[in-house]
């Protein structure tokens, strides 16, 4: 599963009301959350994530909150995928279930500038910064997360299963 | 093993877990709320099964928009209802519950040794219970009304060993906000935090469900207590079935913890965290330049009783400052009639305070008593991020009900000990 998009970075400790604030929850369509992505940090995050990219985070990416609304925001605002140097737990599995591509990755922060190009490789746990020639390791996934992944969720990936049973 | 490794070994029927193993866990009970649970069920309805797993083990609550502060909400809320009945699945609807992790316990549907998740991050305060509790999503939530299990990675656990008795208005509230700031919002990351010692055995079960609700703040998958007398007597006459046994739920003498925090609160002074982050925790003593806009006492970290009786017990034949607006939201149905009968919405309405119907209000900023641009809040809440309960331009600050209190009267941040009246 390759990944590749420009990247856009954020510091350490975002949480999810800057991602999504408290006041869209009653929001239930992702095309609708996505124009509010990041809406408490850069409320013009909508426009530049529409090509497609990669959002790069700092430690502690996604705390608070376990809306999962926060996930889907940046999914449908054209997010490919989060790479950071840690996440908050829910989050983490929120993008999971969501079927956002997510792991963690030492060092990312300082070894990746907003608008460089990225291609991502969870499987082979690597990531290649192309603007800097440089590439990083990327934390492994297990086989079933990878798996939920693949599926495009843990809806998905629960209707596969519950068939073949 | 510790107390959350024999829980969760016991789930997925293991004699032994260690960190970092991943298990297929059974779940006894999980929660969603009017904010989580439309996607849950969004979620539910494309699996494509007909009928829940266990009808027994799901709870809905109305909390988070009640009563309803829009039509958008209003739907919302009927889906719930109409899922609910078809399921015939319990939901605690407007005027009939309240705040979910205060009525999940008071309901009866926390049992010590149990694994319950939620969809909401504070679903850790059952912790308090010695259950193994942890927050999930709205599609996580979803897949378990689907089968009844999780997978959940064993958590490296940090134990908090608390001695030393409270001074006069200082509260669990200032040594949880003490020890997020020791530790760091990232400092309990994916792990389990295990409160003990004797300052932790003495203190009632509300001390302990503010201590557990919290530990989601520093990142932790769980936070947990053993279950005593106290739990038992909390408990009783709430389940419906027997408790079970609390020997097997302690922490054997060898468990293994990645690390061991010492805290005697004998010294331990009222405590607020500062914007925009928990972990910018700062003595109440040290803050009183910080004029506040709105005082808010309420949520699922401090909206109990034992809360509201404090802030009463401060607030009684004094005023509210001219120009802060103070707002008092009980965290249940049963702890609003509870203050009631004790007298102390009178006193609040004298001093010059609003009190609401439960919700979790303006603690998430969905409604009622959101921020403008420049506004300060100091609350009984548990976030102070940016945005959270308004205006990007809003500021929180945390702190216990005897320091909001406190900072109501005087209009600025205010250590309980110092207001008038209260010197020693």
């Amino acid at each position: 599963m390759k990944v590749t998009g420009k990247a856009v970075k954020f510091e350490n400790n975002i949480d999810t009301d800057v991602i999504l604030p408290g006041k869209y929850l009653v929001l239930t369509d992702p095309r609708e959350l996505a124009k509010h992505a990041m809406e408490g940090l850069d409320p013009a995050f909508p426009e530049k994530a529409k090509t497609g990219v990669i959002v790069i985070g700092g430690r502690n990416f996604g705390c608070g909150s376990s809306r999962e609304q926060a996930p889907l925001a940046l999914k449908y605002a054209g997010v490919r995928c989060v790479l950071a140097e840690s996440f908050a737990r829910i989050f983490f599995r929120n993008a999971i279930n969501i079927g956002l591509p997510i792991s963690e990755c030492k060092g990312i922060a300082s070894n990746v500038e907003d608008g460089d190009e990225l291609v991502v490789d969870l499987e082979a746990g690597i990531v290649e910064n192309l603007t800097k020639k440089r590439s990083l390791q990327v934390t492994k996934l297990p086989p079933f997360i990878l798996e939920i992944l693949a599926d495009g969720g843990l809806i998905e990936n629960l209707r596969r299963r519950l068939k073949t049973k | 093993m510790n107390i959350t490794e024999k829980i969760l070994a016991k789930a997925s029927n293991k004699s032994v877990v260690r960190p970092g193993e991943i298990v297929d866990a059974n779940v006894d009970m999980v929660m969603v709320h009017d904010l989580t649970g439309p996607l849950a069920i969004e979620a539910f309805k494309r699996i494509g099964v007909n009928r829940v797993w266990d009808k027994q083990k799901i709870v809905i609550i109305l909390d988070h928009q009640v009563p309803a502060e829009s039509v958008k909400a209003a739907e919302l809320h009927k889906m719930l209802r109409a899922f609910a009945r078809e399921q015939k699945i319990r939901i605690y609807d407007v005027g009939r519950g309240g705040i979910c992790h205060q009525v999940m316990p008071e309901k009866g549907h926390v049992l010590p040794g149990t694994v319950i998740l939620g969809a909401d991050s504070h679903t850790c305060t059952y912790g308090a219970f010695g259950a193994f509790a942890t927050g999930i999503g709205s599609t996580e939530a979803a897949a378990v009304f689907a089968t009844g299990k999780i997978w959940l990675k064993v958590p490296e656990a940090i134990k908090i060993n608390v001695t030393g008795q409270f001074q006069k208005y200082v509260a669990p509230k200032d040594l949880i906000l003490h020890i997020i700031g020791l530790l760091s919002v990232d400092g309990a990351t994916y792990k389990s935090v295990e409160f003990a010692g004797p300052t932790i055995r003495a203190m009632s079960i509300a001390g302990r469900m503010t201590l557990c609700n919290m530990t989601v703040e520093m990142g932790a998958k769980n936070g947990i207590i053993e279950p005593d007398e106290t739990t038992r007597k909390f408990l009783e006459g709430r389940v419906s079935k027997p408790l079970p046994p609390f020997e097997p739920l302690k922490s054997d003498a060898d468990a293994e913890y990645e690390k061991v925090v010492d805290i005697d609160v004998s010294d331990l002074t009222p405590q607020v965290a500062c914007p925009p982050s928990v972990d910018n925790v700062k003595p109440a003593s040290e803050m009183s330049n910080v004029q506040v806009d709105q005082a808010f006492i309420g949520s699922c970290t401090n909206g109990r009783i034992e809360d509201l009786r404090v802030a009463a017990e401060i607030l009684k034949g004094r005023k509210i400052k001219e120009g802060v607006r103070t707002l008092v939201i009980p965290a249940s149905q049963e702890v609003y009639l509870q203050a009631l009968h004790e007298g102390l919405i009178e006193i609040f309405t004298e001093a010059g305070a609003m009190v609401c119907g439960s919700t979790c209000g303006p603690c998430l900023g969905g409604h009622i008593g959101l921020l403008a641009a420049g506004e300060t809040c100091v609350s009984t809440s548990n976030r102070n991020f940016i945005g959270r309960m308004g205006s990007t331009e809003a500021k929180v600050y945390l702190a216990s009900p005897a320091t909001v209190a406190a900072s109501a009267i005087t209009g600025r941040i205010t250590d309980p000990r110092e207001l008038e009246g209260n010197k020693a």
